[in-house]
């Protein structure tokens, strides 16, 4: 009981005082734990250059005015590829997303032993990779291009798409599951007629979220050689080429803008 | 009232109840499609050796080999978490006065707008393209990194800090404020307990998300077990890669599993 | 018609829903299961379809055991069963007609109930009993879009156009207010009637299960405490279902209104239009 008696008076504090050392204690070893990281890391750094960075900084920013607007007649294709890679690679990861989810939901999952587990690890290693590294694997084995995007962006999207979903198939309501299986209906009448319209909100709103995510993404694959603006991005760094450097930014500001409007107003409309 | 009809045709009514709307829609989307996949220039002889090729590709990923590279590989993991760490207790340190600050119902306006300008800035560009920048301005390591994960992270929080401080019951705020607390004060016993449990449960979600960006910018130089991953892909050493990445997924499995038992304690 | 051997019900908790219950009804009888909460009342029907899977006992309809069939089997049973529930259990994203139209699922082919290509005669016939109970004009209507009494309405068109021979009632008014309470247990047994359908009713209200039912049965503990006409409720038959509590009153106001409230149950439901 944090009220105490003392002297006759009643003494009102928050916490025990044991819970008080364990929250000090807690506190204590947070810092002692991010003071040791940060050495690690600053034994790793060169602060000449940190304190030069400034400088750097300046100059490189006066480099890059004005942008080079005369570039933008060779981003335009680009930037359409980085939209196809987002769109598509979506596409492709929610088409198999839908029956990994369907897997791995504990209220649909064929096989609570064998087929969940399966399931949740594809989700599981989807989504701890990132849609670089696949891309970097992809490259490797389907050479450059957008295509090797599109694979990784999907695979990347599967394990997002199906944890979300499975998420919604677990949290159905049970009972409108029931009244149709108490008509006589198949499994396969039950998931369409039962499950399906109930997840229908979320499975398109996660598109859409994952969609406007992945556009983000998208736009950084060409660092890797797998195609999209990230290509020219590349490129122009390694050439120094500032003033296309600045541009390029900007059309990826400007896209991500508007898809997110995009998204926003999608969503707005099926909710 | 058609009682007298013996037979009535129902069709279920269509999602989009305007036609012209509906086929624009379709007829747009399959145009669409076909201008997305005809101008996604494959070069299908190289794709078709990359499945033979691949096959021996991913052959050469069995079996993972932990033990050849075993100490560059610990080497970055632990540089990756210590950017985790870092980079996840800088990053929301820092965000807490740009999301209090972007938080309509709490901030003056020009304090709001250049607030919210701070977020949208640091949420628009990936990590990976961040990371670049400061390699440039920092030289290459996980200084780099760690910058760029704790931009990234002030964008993802400052701005789920902001919609949750929105959205917090104002009849309890006002209560406060009512018995004439200071600003501080308000935060304190108003503000805080409302936010608190969800903020805890996302700033352990934010670590999860930097371990996982901690091992891209390495590709860039930021640093962490991207650089052994990317060393490891360059020598065509694929079953060291194969160990790391493995190395990735347990390491995010383990954060998974223990960030969802955190978050179950704390709501 | 349907004859419950020796039911028994254990759950993985340990609970003993059921115990050795023995029932019968006949085709064409309105039988109303009256009982406390966590009386068994809900599992009982439930063990009819095999919602809940029973433990150990017989039921058979007609001829054939329920408890012994394979699953296709117990598919083609159960659309001889129609079922009406608490809360309506309404598919809420779903249409009217959709809702409807899927209590035809044991009967129709998964591609066809894909498409929503059903019958011509499924579709006159989920007409006919929404004209019965005054939705007809709400067909497209999504089911969430609907106040309480009219999903109830359209949870039994869903259990009557299986054509069942049967019907599973369970706690058909709990969340409506009073008077849709009336008119829904009115209309689903002069429905029972017309087509002479058995049927089962889980209610908690003694008034209504007296009000409209041939029969009352009281479960206690999962034993059957009561069976016999509603005329017979005394105080000592429902101490001994519910435990002791003044029930005087509630006797009386049955009474009262049995005397005049022929009135009140004159009035047809599809008279009284849902208010939209």
């Amino acid at each position: 009981m944090p009220v105490k008696e003392i002297a006759g008076q009643k003494v009102w504090q928050r916490r025990t005082t044991r819970m008080q050392f364990a929250v000090w204690f807690g506190w204590l070893l947070g810092v002692a734990i991010f003071v040791y990281c940060w050495r690690l890391i600053s034994d790793k750094t060169i602060w000449f250059f940190v304190t030069d960075a400034p400088n750097q900084a300046a100059d490189m920013a006066e480099r890059m005015v004005p942008p080079k607007w005369s570039y933008m007649n060779e981003l335009w294709i680009p930037v359409w590829d980085t939209i196809n890679i987002a769109t598509l690679g979506t596409l492709m990861a929610i088409i198999i997303a839908v029956p990994v989810a369907f897997c791995a939901a504990r209220n649909t999952t064929p096989s609570r032993h064998f087929v969940r587990p399966v399931a949740l690890f594809i989700i599981v290693s989807s989504r701890s990779i990132n849609s670089l590294i696949w891309a970097l694997m992809l490259v490797t084995m389907i050479g450059p291009g957008v295509l090797a995007g599109v694979i990784a962006i999907g695979l990347r999207s599967i394990g997002f798409c199906a944890k979300l979903l499975y998420e919604a198939i677990e949290e159905i309501d049970e009972t409108q599951v029931e009244a149709i299986v108490a008509t006589g209906a198949k499994r396969s009448q039950q998931l369409s007629f039962g499950i399906v319209p109930q997840i229908m909100p979320a499975f398109a709103g996660i598109t859409v979220f994952r969609w406007d995510i992945n556009i983000r993404e998208s736009t950084v694959l060409g660092l890797v050689g797998a195609g999209g603006i990230g290509l020219q991005l590349d490129s122009s760094i390694s050439t120094l080429a500032w003033t296309q450097v600045s541009l390029i930014l900007l059309v990826i500001l400007a896209t991500v803008i508007v898809s997110e409007w995009v998204s926003a107003k999608i969503r707005h409309a099926i909710i | 009232m058609n009682e007298g009809k013996a037979t009535r045709r129902w069709k279920r009514p269509p999602l989009i109840a305007n036609p012209t709307l509906r086929w624009t829609l379709w007829v747009g989307t399959a145009i669409y499609l076909a201008f997305a996949f005809g101008t996604m220039e494959v070069n299908w002889q190289r794709v078709a050796e990359g499945t033979e090729r691949g096959q021996r590709f991913l052959a050469s990923f069995f079996p993972p080999d932990f033990t050849s590279r075993w100490d560059s590989i610990l080497e970055g993991i632990l540089e990756s978490m210590w950017m985790t760490i870092t980079s996840t207790v800088v990053g929301i340190i820092l965000s807490i006065p740009v999301g209090l600050g972007a938080a309509r119902n709490l901030a003056w306006r020009p304090v709001y707008l250049f607030c919210r300008g701070i977020l949208a800035v640091s949420r628009t560009f990936p990590e990976i393209i961040l990371a670049i920048f400061f390699v440039k301005l920092f030289g290459f390591g996980p200084f780099a990194g760690f910058l760029a994960l704790s931009v990234g992270t002030i964008g993802f929080y400052g701005k789920l800090l902001a919609e949750d401080i929105e959205d917090m019951d104002p009849v309890q705020a006002e209560a406060i404020k009512s018995v004439g607390a200071r600003w501080l004060q308000w935060l304190n016993y108003a503000v805080q307990p409302q936010v608190m449990p969800r903020m805890i449960g996302l700033g352990i979600y934010r670590l999860d998300i930097n371990f996982r960006e901690s091992a891209v910018v390495g590709i860039v130089g930021g640093g962490g077990i991207g650089a052994t991953l990317l060393t490891a892909f360059d020598r065509y050493e694929f079953d060291s890669a194969a160990a790391i990445l493995l190395v990735i997924i347990g390491i995010v499995m383990v954060l998974e599993y223990t960030s969802g038992y955190i978050r179950k304690w704390v709501q | 018609m349907l004859r419950i051997e020796n039911l028994e019900k254990f759950y993985p908790t340990g609970d003993h829903a059921l115990k050795s219950v023995h029932l019968e009804i006949p085709r064409g009888q309105v039988m109303a299961l009256i009982g406390p909460s966590g009386a068994g009342k809900s599992t009982l029907i439930r063990c009819v379809n095999r919602l809940v899977e029973p433990s150990s006992g017989a039921v058979f309809l007609g001829d054939i055991d329920l408890t012994r069939l394979g699953s296709s089997d117990l598919r083609h049973a159960r659309s001889r069963m129609g079922m009406i529930f608490q809360e309506y259990a309404l598919v809420e994203r779903l249409s009217v007609m959709e809702n409807v139209l899927s209590g035809r699922l044991g009967y129709v082919g998964f591609w066809r109930s894909f498409l929503r290509k059903f019958p011509q005669s499924d579709i006159d016939q989920a007409f006919e009993l929404l004209e019965r109970v005054g939705l007809d004009h709400m067909a497209d209507k999504r089911a969430d879009e609907l106040s309480g009494g009219q999903r109830q309405r359209v949870g039994i068109c869903r259990a009557l156009i299986q054509n069942p021979e049967l019907l599973l009632v369970d706690e058909p008014t709990a969340s409506l207010d009073p008077k849709t309470s009336r008119q829904i247990m009115r209309l689903i047994c002069e429905l029972c009637e017309e087509r002479q359908l058995a049927a089962i009713i889980n209610i908690h209200d003694v008034l209504l299960a007296q009000m409209f039912a041939r029969r009352i049965v009281g479960l206690q503990h999962g034993t059957i405490v009561y069976d016999g006409p509603p005329e017979d409720l005394n105080p000592d038959v429902l101490t001994q279902i519910y435990g002791e509590e003044d029930w005087e009153a509630t006797i009386e106001r049955v009474k009262d209104e049995d005397d005049n409230g022929d009135a009140g149950l004159a009035d047809n439901v599809t008279e009284l239009k849902p208010v939209s």
